[in-house]
């Protein structure tokens, strides 16, 4: 007779019958508890793993907010104020999405300041440094796409201001603002649009940009704070590199503790702060679109503030405003060439010179001044400010290829250093 | 006999099939492209509107709306018009000859208007497109949007968007973001004070 089954034999035999189908102990092992990442990450390296967990809480929250949101000009604000009131913890759920979008661009800055320090951009990992630079621009999108929604004063002029951007561009440009308001002015095609792009076009090209993302930093591996290679130096005797340890359970425990540290300050905003004072959810939001009535100070969202300054910064000639937008488009566009720009032959700052040190530090200023100069009425000071800053900040990229290549190195050890 | 695989004929084939391929999916991409011009009730929302302006008093302002952009009609006194001439050093663009409007508004010289009293112009800065705000009392330091115009304010208009100043016939000053003067529509007049907006002429019946 057959004796009773054992469970643990039928787990086994479950998962073998899942492997002659799918790779999924393959993947498992290979991805996960075999993929060895340097042993040194320190603080800097929470932010990848976070800016996923934030894209998780964008997507649950916002397949739950486009359940009782209606995309039209006569009813979105008032269901963003329903979920707001009657639907039953649509509150939270709602401060989840507002505030996570914010949040999101706090870590992905992070997470790209991360890459300057230990030059993570780098060879050979140009082309995931490049697909986090269209993750930030999908980024861009989707949040910029997402502040309309709601319908409010600032979400209507917003959308003026920034489509009315494409109309400097000479020749088409009138043709073209007609053409993505689908009207001539911003309306309910322009607002079912934008709803039709953030709940489904964008994310799906950011899961799969993500997904590439990933893919590309586990063929290459991952960086570290000393910028060298884990997988050219010493090996044990299985062919794993002495200085990497196993993603799981070293990285996935420590991620879980980054996850906590985050959920701490994410929840304090979320229940006591939703609106960040105005920085996450601005005030003349709260009042319905209306054609006739520009707010008195225009301000996009904080994580648009650094671009939209340098878009102020650069005046009109020649008839034509173009200029101010192409600036900031090529402020963007500067970025997906940094691993070409940077010509040191050191990749952490650690063993970089003192240029480098001064040049991160005055391109960190100028960048949190733009922040600033973008919150900002556009007088006194603050546009000269704006010059200024937009001035450094391209200088930093621009310049790169200079100060990197002639600044003083220190020698780069051979293993990974302890501190950190 | 050996299986004799021609090359060149297999790249060409291939070629031609993706071209093939390559013009079906832009011919098929053209209706989702089309599909985000303004529809034809967008465009059909586009009839003159007629506005009775002659409850404004001097320095007040209308704002009505005419095909979904938001239209200024100012009422101006004798002393603004008599003004005007003044600060032409200031402006960019003081005969208007780079920015839009009707030609009668154009040969109209700083007034930019077909009855001087009245002036009429897109609320819509030539910058991004925000609403500019009315300014109009040129004696005082007129303080809008939290921003000093200064004592030499002239009177006119400013966008709180991005600082553009212009004056009160919708002039922009020099070295403003704002690269055009406040575009003019066509419009006429149909009777005293009744501005139809979106009409050269008056309609003879």
């Amino acid at each position: 007779m057959a004796a009773t089954p054992d469970p643990a034999g039928t787990a086994k035999r479950l998962l073998d019958w899942i492997d002659r189908r799918f790779p999924l102990s393959v993947l498992w092992r290979t991805q996960v508890a075999e993929y060895y990442a340097p042993k040194n990450f320190n603080l800097w390296y929470y932010f990848g793993s976070l800016a996923l967990f934030v894209l998780v809480i964008q997507l649950v929250t916002g397949i739950f907010l486009t359940m009782n949101y209606n995309p039209s000009s006569t009813g979105a604000f008032a269901s963003v104020e329903y979920i707001m009131r009657d639907v039953h913890w649509g509150w939270l759920i709602r401060y989840l999405h507002s505030t996570g979008a914010s949040a999101f661009f706090i870590v992905v800055y992070l997470h790209m300041f991360r890459s300057l320090l230990y030059g993570s951009h780098r060879k050979p990992r140009e082309l995931l440094w490049i697909f986090g630079c269209l993750l930030f621009v999908l980024l861009m999108s989707q949040g910029f796409t997402g502040y309309v929604l709601p319908w409010g004063n600032m979400s209507f002029w917003g959308a003026q201001v920034i489509v009315s951007l494409f109309g400097s561009i000479p020749v088409i440009g009138g043709a073209l603002v007609d053409w993505i308001r689908g009207d001539y002015v911003i309306g309910d095609a322009t607002l079912n649009r934008f709803f039709a792009l953030h709940v489904a076009a964008v994310p799906l090209a950011l899961v799969f940009l993500v997904i590439a993302h990933l893919m590309a930093l586990h063929e290459v591996g991952s960086n570290n704070p000393d910028g060298i290679e884990i997988h050219d130096g010493p090996k044990d005797p299985q062919g794993h590199p002495l200085d990497g340890i196993p993603f799981h359970p070293y990285y996935t425990v420590k991620d879980v503790v980054g996850v906590m540290g985050f959920l701490l300050v994410f929840c304090a905003v979320i229940f006591f702060a939703p609106t960040f004072g105005g920085l996450f959810l601005e005030a003349p939001n709260f009042e319905p679109a209306n054609i006739l009535q520009t707010p008195p100070h225009i301000a996009p969202v904080w994580y648009f503030t650094p671009f939209y300054a340098m878009l102020r910064a650069v005046p009109s000639f020649a008839g034509t405003q173009v200029w101010g937008v192409m600036v900031m488009g090529a402020s963007i566009l500067v970025l997906f060439f940094v691993p070409w720009l940077d010509r040191s032959p050191v990749a952490s700052i650690r063993y970089r010179g003192p240029i480098y040190k001064i040049m991160l530090t005055i391109f960190v200023a100028a960048f949190v001044t733009l922040g600033l100069c973008g919150l900002r009425p556009p007088a006194g000071i603050y546009p000269l400010l704006a010059k200024i800053c937009t001035t450094l900040y391209f200088a930093f990229f621009l310049l790169m290829p200079w100060y990197t290549r002639f600044d003083r190195v220190k020698p780069v050890p051979q293993r990974v250093t302890g501190h950190g | 006999m050996a299986e004799q695989v021609d090359h060149g004929r297999r790249r060409l084939l291939t070629a031609a099939t993706v071209g093939v391929g390559a013009v079906g999916v832009a011919f098929a991409a053209v209706p989702f492209i089309a599909s985000w011009e303004p529809s034809e009730r967008a465009k059909a929302l586009g009839a003159p509107v007629a506005v009775d302006a002659s409850k404004l008093e001097d320095g007040q302002m209308l704002k009505v709306i005419w095909r979904g952009q938001p239209v200024f009609v100012v009422r101006r006194s004798k002393a603004v018009l008599a003004g005007l001439d003044n600060h032409n050093n200031l402006l960019a663009d003081p005969n208007s000859k780079d920015s839009l409007q009707p030609t009668y508004i154009k040969d109209s010289g700083p007034a930019r208007a077909r009855n001087p009293e009245y002036w009429v112009g897109l609320a819509v800065c030539t910058h991004l497109g925000c609403s500019p705000l009315g300014a109009f009392d040129p004696n005082n330091a007129f303080q809008v949007a939290g921003v000093d115009l200064g004592q030499n304010w002239p009177g006119g208009f400013y966008c709180p968007c991005h600082g553009s100043k212009f004056d009160i016939s919708g002039r922009v000053f020099k070295s403003m973001p704002a690269p055009k003067n406040l575009t003019v529509p066509s419009y006429t007049f149909a009777g005293d004070a009744r501005i139809v907006i979106g009409e050269d002429e008056t309609p003879k019946t």
